[in-house]
């Protein structure tokens, strides 16, 4: 047992860390690219959809396009938080990979998921914080972007 | 039919790029940088004039994209720029985004108190 055991460490021992990356490339299960893209494209493609066939309800009423669209975002992005709270977002998210991640639904899918991650540390801690785990990268790179044009045009113009 | 179906195709089409970026990639590509990315390179797009046309053709499938958050947090510090100056540039981004920001941190704020997670 103890001699398996050596040989065991031995052969550990010679695999360095650029063959244990190949290794793990290797037994990384391979995913068809194919059914990926068509999968992504018609989940991301229908949530899409419903936006636009919501966004046409508030348009048919009068709303101004602004506020429609703007509308439109939040119920998405209510909906996307109780069906990522009901667990049925992430079901679909295996499968739907960026189709589920790129709409404003996935984030508000990441907002969710990681608030509810850390709710054992706390409400202020636990949800506050961790609420913006994994968005809010996505704001400050969004609103540092936009300052900048922003900024750009104001130099550019003066 | 007409803007549905284009919601359709310009969504799915802005989502299988997202795809192909994942799969095609050796680096781990997490939602974190995809998110990341499309809100960036929408927002540069849109300074460019390049996403606005996007929008008119496919309405919600180019502003429902996070790539079409950050086209609205552009053109709001765009616009903003016009009335307001220097201070239009900070105060605009995130006037526009205002809505979309305020309803994710209040949906998911009590979607996480309400619900547990998972396994």
């Amino acid at each position: 047992m103890s001699e398996v055991n050596d040989v065991t460490k031995d052969a550990l021992k010679k695999i360095n860390v650029k063959e244990y990356g190949n290794l793990v490339k290797e037994m990384k299960p391979k995913r068809a690219l194919i059914p990926d893209l068509i999968w992504a494209f018609v989940i991301g493609g229908l949530i899409c959809l419903v936006a636009q066939f919501i966004q046409n309800q508030f348009i048919i009423n009068g709303v101004s396009i602004l506020d429609a669209r703007a509308s439109t975002a939040i119920i998405m992005i209510f909906l996307a938080a109780l069906a990522t709270g009901l667990g049925i977002y992430d079901i679909l998210g295996e499968r739907a990979g960026a189709g589920t991640i790129v709409p404003i639904t996935g984030f508000a899918n990441v907002i969710v998921a990681s608030a509810m991650e850390f709710k054992k540390e706390g409400y202020v801690f636990g949800v506050g914080a961790k609420i913006f785990n994994v968005a809010g990268p996505t704001l400050v790179f969004g609103i540092v972007t936009a300052m900048l044009i922003g900024l750009i045009k104001f130099f550019l113009i003066s | 039919m007409g803007p549905l179906l284009n919601a359709f195709l310009t969504g799915g089409g802005l989502c299988l790029i997202g795809q192909l970026i994942i799969n095609l990639t050796d680096a781990k590509v997490t939602p974190s940088h995809i998110l990341v990315g499309y809100i960036t390179t929408g927002a540069i797009l849109s300074g460019l004039g390049l996403y606005q046309p996007l929008v008119d053709f496919g309405g919600a499938g180019a502003t429902i994209p996070l790539s079409g958050f950050g086209h609205l947090l552009a053109q709001g510090s765009l616009k903003a720029v016009e009335t307001s100056g220097l201070l239009g540039a900070i105060k605009g981004g995130v006037e526009a985004g205002a809505a979309g920001i305020t309803a994710a941190i209040v949906f998911g704020y009590l979607a996480a108190v309400i619900f547990n997670p998972r396994g």
